[in-house]
Formats: structure tokens, C-alpha cells, sequence
């Protein structure tokens, strides 16, 4: 079994379109990569809605940094 | 709620005109390299637009539509007791539109005529606006255009706008019908976002001062003055995939319409990753909802009827269907529709 961060790093990198070999860090500021533009802000957004049902916006994702601050925001929005 | 349902009123026919002139996205400057350019089509679906030269206006759109449309109706123009324009590029600031479009058209003077300003929700709040003004029979027939040349308010170097939209405008014919199956509507609106679509100067909030035209470079090669077109992508793209599908669900639960009944969803062609998104939140099929974007572009409040016309023509002339219709944009505003069309008029796209 996939643990929630192994999924959510698979979700993550497809969104971006990223290589699959492509090593994603908890801690990895993800503005910062090559990938990551406008188009690829929205394909998160998406990303994040249909696995998660959670939507984050914009003004929220402003605060984000890293790709664990992004997962942990996911953890305390899913709806149980 | 705003929620209504409107009796004894037809969708008699629907026109579109846009200008001749085709912009593809994949050879477009805006673009810093043929992969980013790419990379925009793949997400967005829009390959090409059409754009309006400097001479033509929205109204020179929308007067092409309804002199074809009503032309293939037969309607005798003396008989056209309201006309609404809807529109958020008019030709002058001062006088509504509507007045020149109402002369030009060679309309009656008893002919009631105003100008409402609304972006991509505007087609769906005017069928709900002529079905009100219909629903009585004071009025028995009325012209509903819809139309923008949305390309003149964004600026040709900003990427997260200009690529995105083209020009178009629109006529839709209706009239009292006391046999007419109901029209059912839910808007809604949030003006606390009203900056996330924006042009901040030239009205009379903030006039037109020679600040204004000072181009700022607001991320790396993308310039804007004050007077152009801003919009905040993702707070766009949120509202987009939450508002309308929340909208159809309330609206099919009211009207009390299965979604096996539904022949077609015309959505607002925003773009392919929002209109897909809102689909899959529906779990509607991407066949029941025809599209436009790619060869269109966002054409705005025109999108529904362009693509009714472009992508459904020959089904909406030969068939009866039941439609639901959803603008969403700008306010943000937001509207969907439930209507029957049966058998209506529909010329080929009209292109000047």
C-alpha cells in the first residue's frame, strides 16, 4: 500500500508533467522547479480537487511553499 | 434563490458573426518559444481565434447576425417590440448601444431598447432578461444581442490573457408563445471578487489619465497599461470549477430535470482544462457537451450561441432539445439555464 505522501507525490508530478523519474522532496519548494508556470498552477488546482475534493484558493496557495506545506494544507481541508 | 421559471416564451432562432481575420496560437509571439506555445494548446485546447480589425466594433458583430437572422425568420421588423444589447466593449461610453443598433436595424421607434454590461455570464442572463420581458405578451417579439471584441481590451504582450480570447457576436430571436414548454434559470454573483476580471481605468472610478497608458512589465515580457484587460488565472480557474457545476445541480434539481433528458450541456468555452473539469464534476460525457475553444477561442458572452451555431447547427434546425446552458465569468457572475429548443432558425456562421 502507497502511503498518503508516495500517492500524493505521484498526483504532484503528473500534475507538473514532469518526468517520471523526477525526485519529489517533502521539503522541495516547488515554485522553484523548472516545470512550474501558470498552466501547471491550474493543473494542481485540478489536481487537488478531483483526488482530494478539496479546493484551494488562490489567496491560500499564495502561503504555500513546499511541497509538504502543500500536502499538509490537503491533509486538514479533506473532508472526513 | 434566484431562481425562476419562465412561461409562454420561444427560442425562435440563433445567429453568430465573427470577423474573417484567423490568429493561431502555435506561431504567436506572446509565445517565448514554440514548446511554451505548445504547451498553452495542449492545456487551453485553443488553437486559433478570430480577431476584430480596428473598424469593427461588437455591434457591427451583432448587426450581421440579426439582419441574417432575421432575414431567414421572415420577421416583418416593425413587429420587434424590444431589443437588449448585451455587451462589455460598446462603441461609445455615452449613448447605450442599443439606441444605434435599434436605428440602424431599421427597428421601430416604440421599439424598447437598452444596454446591459455583463462578460461571460451575459448570453444566459439574456435569455432569462428577454423570457421575463416576453413571458406577459405586452411584448411579443424580441431581438437579444450578444457580442464582444474582447481582443481590443487585452494587451498583446500578456500571455495569461491574449492568447485566450477572440471576437463574436450574436443574435437570439424570441418571442411570446403561450405553447412554449418553461425556461428555468439560477444566477448568482459575487462581487467581492470583482478585481479577479478587471480593467481598473477609463470609466469614472478611476478616469482616464495620461498614467493610464504607461505600459508596467508585470512579470518577465508581460507589459499592461491601465487600461487593459487583468485577470488572476487561478482564482478564475477555482471560481470556474466550483460556482457552475454547483449552479447545474441546484437548477436540474429545481426544475426537477433528469440528467437523461438533457440532449446537450453548452457550457461557457472557457477553455478545454475548465470546461473538462467542470464535466467531470457533473459526470457528463465530453460527447453532451459541444465545444468551440478550439478554433474560437474564449469568445465570451458569445461562446454559448457561437457554439451552438459552429458545433450543433443542423440538430437545434431539424430536432427538439432540451439544453442546459451555463455562462460563468466576470463580477463574478454566473448563470445557468434549462430550455427547449424546437426546430429553430439557425443560418450557417456569418463571417465579415
Amino acid at each position: 500500500m502507497q502511503t498518503m505522501m508516495e500517492k500524493f507525490i505521484d498526483h504532484f508530478r503528473e500534475a507538473l508533467d514532469a518526468a517520471e523519474g523526477k525526485e519529489i522532496k517533502m521539503e522541495d519548494r516547488f515554485r522553484d522547479y523548472e516545470e512550474w508556470d501558470s498552466l501547471r498552477y491550474l493543473s494542481v488546482i485540478a489536481m487537488i480537487d478531483s483526488e482530494y475534493d478539496v479546493i484551494i484558493d488562490t489567496t491560500d496557495f499564495r502561503k504555500i511553499e513546499t511541497v509538504g506545506g502543500l500536502m499538509e494544507e490537503i491533509r486538514k481541508r479533506i473532508k472526513t | 434563490m434566484a431562481y425562476q421559471k419562465i412561461e409562454n416564451v420561444r427560442i425562435s432562432g440563433i445567429s453568430a458573426c465573427v470577423p474573417k481575420t484567423v490568429v493561431s496560437n502555435l506561431n504567436s509571439p506572446v509565445f517565448l518559444s514554440g514548446d511554451d506555445a505548445a504547451k498553452f494548446i495542449s492545456t487551453t485546447g485553443i488553437k486559433e481565434r478570430r480577431i476584430a480589425s480596428a473598424d469593427i466594433c461588437s455591434s457591427d458583430l451583432c448587426y450581421n447576425a440579426a439582419e441574417k437572422l432575421i432575414g431567414e425568420l421572415g420577421w416583418d421588423r416593425k413587429e420587434i417590440d424590444c431589443l437588449v444589447f448585451i455587451t462589455q466593449t460598446p462603441d461609445y461610453i455615452v449613448p447605450a448601444t442599443s439606441c444605434i443598433l435599434q436605428d440602424r436595424l431599421g427597428l421601430s421607434s416604440e421599439c424598447y431598447s437598452f444596454d446591459i454590461t455583463l462578460g461571460c455570464s451575459g448570453w444566459v442572463y439574456g435569455v432569462s432578461i428577454m423570457g421575463s420581458l416576453l413571458s406577459t405578451g405586452c411584448f411579443r417579439k424580441g431581438l437579444l444581442l450578444v457580442g464582444e471584441t474582447t481582443t481590443k481590451t487585452k494587451s498583446p504582450t500578456d500571455k495569461s490573457t491574449f492568447p485566450l480570447f477572440g471576437d463574436a457576436g450574436t443574435a437570439t430571436c424570441m418571442e411570446y408563445s403561450p405553447k412554449a414548454p418553461p425556461m428555468y434559470f439560477h444566477t448568482g454573483t459575487d462581487g467581492s471578487k470583482h478585481k479577479v476580471i478587471y480593467i481598473p481605468d477609463g470609466a469614472f472610478r478611476n478616469p482616464t489619465t495620461l498614467q493610464s497608458l504607461n505600459s508596467e512589465e508585470v512579470e518577465p515580457g508581460v507589459t499592461r497599461n491601465r487600461l487593459q484587460y487583468i485577470m488572476d488565472g487561478g482564482a478564475v480557474f477555482v471560481f470556474s470549477i466550483t460556482k457552475p457545476p454547483q449552479s447545474i445541480k441546484i437548477l436540474m434539481e429545481k426544475a426537477a430535470v433528469a440528467s437523461e433528458k438533457i440532449d446537450y450541456y453548452f457550457l461557457h468555452q472557457a477553455n478545454k482544462i475548465m470546461v473538462e473539469k467542470i464535466l467531470g464534476k457533473l459526470k457528463v460525457p465530453v460527447d453532451k457537451a459541444p465545444t468551440s475553444y478550439e478554433s474560437f477561442g474564449n469568445t465570451s458572452m458569445s461562446s454559448i450561441p457561437l457554439t451552438m451555431i459552429t458545433a450543433k447547427r443542423t440538430d437545434l434546425v431539424q430536432s427538439r432539445l432540451n439544453l442546459i446552458i451555463c455562462g460563468f465569468g466576470g463580477g463574478l457572475s454566473w448563470a445557468t439555464g434549462y430550455v427547449t429548443t424546437d426546430h429553430i432558425v439557425c443560418p450557417e456562421l456569418i463571417e465579415i
